[in-house]
């Protein structure tokens, strides 16, 4: 059987999940399932993997980033393997990663994609274009089938098998190195990763209230906040919060927009949650359009008695 | 220093999307064009770096004759030459393709620095420019938002999601452009009526073939039809009982 190689992204030994989503979508293909593991801690990373598909795992150890050192050992591992097909999730490292990765192998790349299925002895995959206004199912005939995986729609399943762990060290003479990194604060999740995401827009009225859509979010739990393009141009919110066909295409579980009028852009980043609610004081807002659940009225009202009743829910 | 940036004609953001008689492209019928939203931030970073470093900036894109507004809007800005590698296909390349017929350009004009967007917001590959490098040779960043260039040597910020990355990276290279780097300047009527005759060299892309067969073209699926479950904060209940008992999300 063919094989499939997965680049896992781990941080201090865990792997991400975005990756094990990956993993199990190249499980699901029926190929036999490689991972690739970089990084600090990536030994205690791989040993995992074999738990979500994987049957082999090299582990590049040794401190430092270099990603066109990294994406050279990648192929590398791939060439050794014979592997048929690449993926990687869609995450900023893993877009970083398997552009370089594919173009190593002078294979194309299907990036950000959303289903991934077997189509003879190929694969077909099916991704966004205009940021998901169309849905393109595609095949490619690149000497290796290169994809990525957008985070939240694949289900990482565990299938209890084991996998052979190598590790080996990995390049060091990158032309462009990591020197430092600016940890985010706490543990904020990312919009494209978070399985909640309560976003806000022009509605709030100022950055000075945004403390409500934060609030909101940490009784959900696992959320994170995300914003409009008009209030991240206004300086309210930073740009890596931004949903939307010019910032960042999201799929949650649940999406809740509050204050947001529902520009064709922004639903274009987040019109594939499973679960939208919509907040807006106005009852024809073009958001309530494809909102599963609206509520008619002032965000000021409704988001500090919201936030308390989900708090009391999830206690429950 | 030589400086090039890679800019992509899309359709605006506003386009609706229609799926072609074919099944397997989309329906252009009534589109407007722009240049892609982070195109506009990589032209901008290479004026900036002219500005800063001397040299001149050349506007590459790959696409239609049509292309010619877009370029010439950038030539108004201040870049001093635009290239079109006209392309017969009117549906877009597959990113590999795309990267190799940039890659021998930039090559051809022994470029130092090539700017161009995160991600073009049609086919949203958010790859060309990163295999445009690897084609290359060269160093790439993805992502940046802040950069500064030196001898033979530059260091940039890129945002991720645990937070913001310093790279630094040996030129040549690629790099490709975030929101938050800059905000691009608008074209000064001087310069407007300076490029309106200009005309735009157009060449031949070099063809490396195709990777990707489309199967089929959709509509993302109409979402259920929702509710208004009620008003103000006397609609709070609903909306979590909703939420729990049939969303099953609490
Ligand atoms: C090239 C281009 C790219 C773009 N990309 C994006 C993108 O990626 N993402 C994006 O989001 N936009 C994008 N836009 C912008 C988009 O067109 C809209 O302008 C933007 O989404 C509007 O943001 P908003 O909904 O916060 O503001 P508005 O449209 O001003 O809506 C504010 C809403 O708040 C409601 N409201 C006001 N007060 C209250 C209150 N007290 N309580 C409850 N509701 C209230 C109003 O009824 C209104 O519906 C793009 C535009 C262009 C031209
Ligand atoms: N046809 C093209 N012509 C010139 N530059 C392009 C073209 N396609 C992509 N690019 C550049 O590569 C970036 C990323 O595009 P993409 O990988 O298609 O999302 C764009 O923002 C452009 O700077």
């Amino acid at each position: 059987m063919s094989t499939i190689l997965v680049f896992v992204e781990q941080s201090s030994g865990t792997a991400r999940r975005a990756s094990l989503e990956c993993l199990s979508a190249a499980h699901a293909t029926g190929m036999t399932v490689a991972a690739v593991v970089a990084g600090d801690a990536s030994e205690k990373a791989a040993a995992g993997l074999g738990a979500y598909g994987a049957t082999k795992v090299v582990a590049l150890t040794g401190a430092g980033w270099s990603p066109d050192a990294v994406a050279r050992d990648v192929v590398t591992v791939a060439k050794e393997l014979g592997a048929k097909a690449f993926l990687a999730a869609a995450t900023a490292t893993g877009k970083d990663i398997a552009p370089r990765v594919a173009a190593l192998l002078d294979s194309t790349l299907l990036s950000d994609c959303t289903a991934l299925r077997a189509q003879g002895d190929a694969l077909a995959a099916t991704r966004p274009w205009l940021a998901g206004k169309a849905i393109a199912t595609l095949t490619s005939s690149a000497p290796v089938f290169c994809a990525t995986t957008r985070p939240n729609v694949f289900e990482a399943k565990q299938t209890g098998g084991q996998a052979e762990v190598v590790a080996r060290p990995a390049s060091t003479d990158g032309k462009a190195k990591i020197t430092s990194v600016a940890e985010k604060s706490g543990d904020k999740l990312d919009v494209k990763e978070a399985p909640i995401v309560v976003s806000g827009g022009r509605g709030l009225r100022g950055p000075e209230n945004f403390h409500l859509i934060e609030e909101l979010a940490a009784a959900f739990g696992s959320a994170a906040t995300g914003a409009s393009r008009a209030v991240v141009d206004a300086g309210w919110r930073p740009h890596s919060e931004q949903v939307g066909q010019t910032g960042k295409t999201v799929s949650p579980q649940l999406y809740v927009a509050v204050g947001i009028s529902g520009a064709i852009q922004h639903l274009a980043g987040m019109r594939t949650s499973k679960v939208i609610v919509a907040i807006n004081k106005d009852a024809d807002a073009p958001i309530f359009k494809i909102a599963d659940y609206g509520l008619v009225g002032d965000a000021f009202e409704i988001l500090p008695e919201l936030t308390k009743a989900v708090a009391a829910a999830r206690k429950r | 220093m030589k400086i090039v940036a890679c800019i992509k004609r899309v359709p605006t953001t506003e386009a609706q999307a229609k799926v072609g008689a074919d099944g397997k492209s989309l329906d252009p019928a009534g589109w407007q064009y722009m240049a892609s939203f982070y195109d506009e931030i990589a032209v901008e970073a290479a004026l900036q770096a002219k500005e800063k470093h001397g040299g001149d900036v050349t506007v590459l894109t790959l696409g239609p004759s049509e292309a010619a507004k877009e370029v010439r809007e950038f030539l108004a800005r201040g870049a001093d030459v635009g290239v079109i590698l006209k392309d017969a296909d009117p549906s877009s390349r597959d990113p590999r393709w795309t990267a190799k017929a940039l890659a021998a350009k930039v090559q051809a004009l022994g470029a130092d620095v090539v700017f161009t967007g995160r991600v073009a917001t049609d086919r949203d590959h958010a790859a060309v420019g990163t295999m445009l490098a690897t084609y290359l040779g060269w160093a790439c960043v993805t992502e940046v938002v802040a950069i500064e260039l030196g001898d033979g040597k530059g260091t940039a910020k890129r945002e991720t999601e645990h937070g913001v990355e310093t790279v630094e990276f040996a030129l040549p290279a690629v790099i490709t452009c975030n929101k938050g780097l800059n905000e691009p300047r608008r074209a000064s009527l001087k310069g407007i009526m300076a490029v309106k005759t200009k005309t735009i060299a157009e060449e031949a892309p070099v063809d490396s073939g195709s990777q990707t067969q489309v199967v089929s073209v959709e509509l993302p699926p109409a979402r259920k039809a929702g509710r208004i479950v009620g008003e103000g904060a006397a609609g709070v209940a609903a909306l979590v009982d909703a939420l729990k008992n049939e969303a099953k999300i609490l």
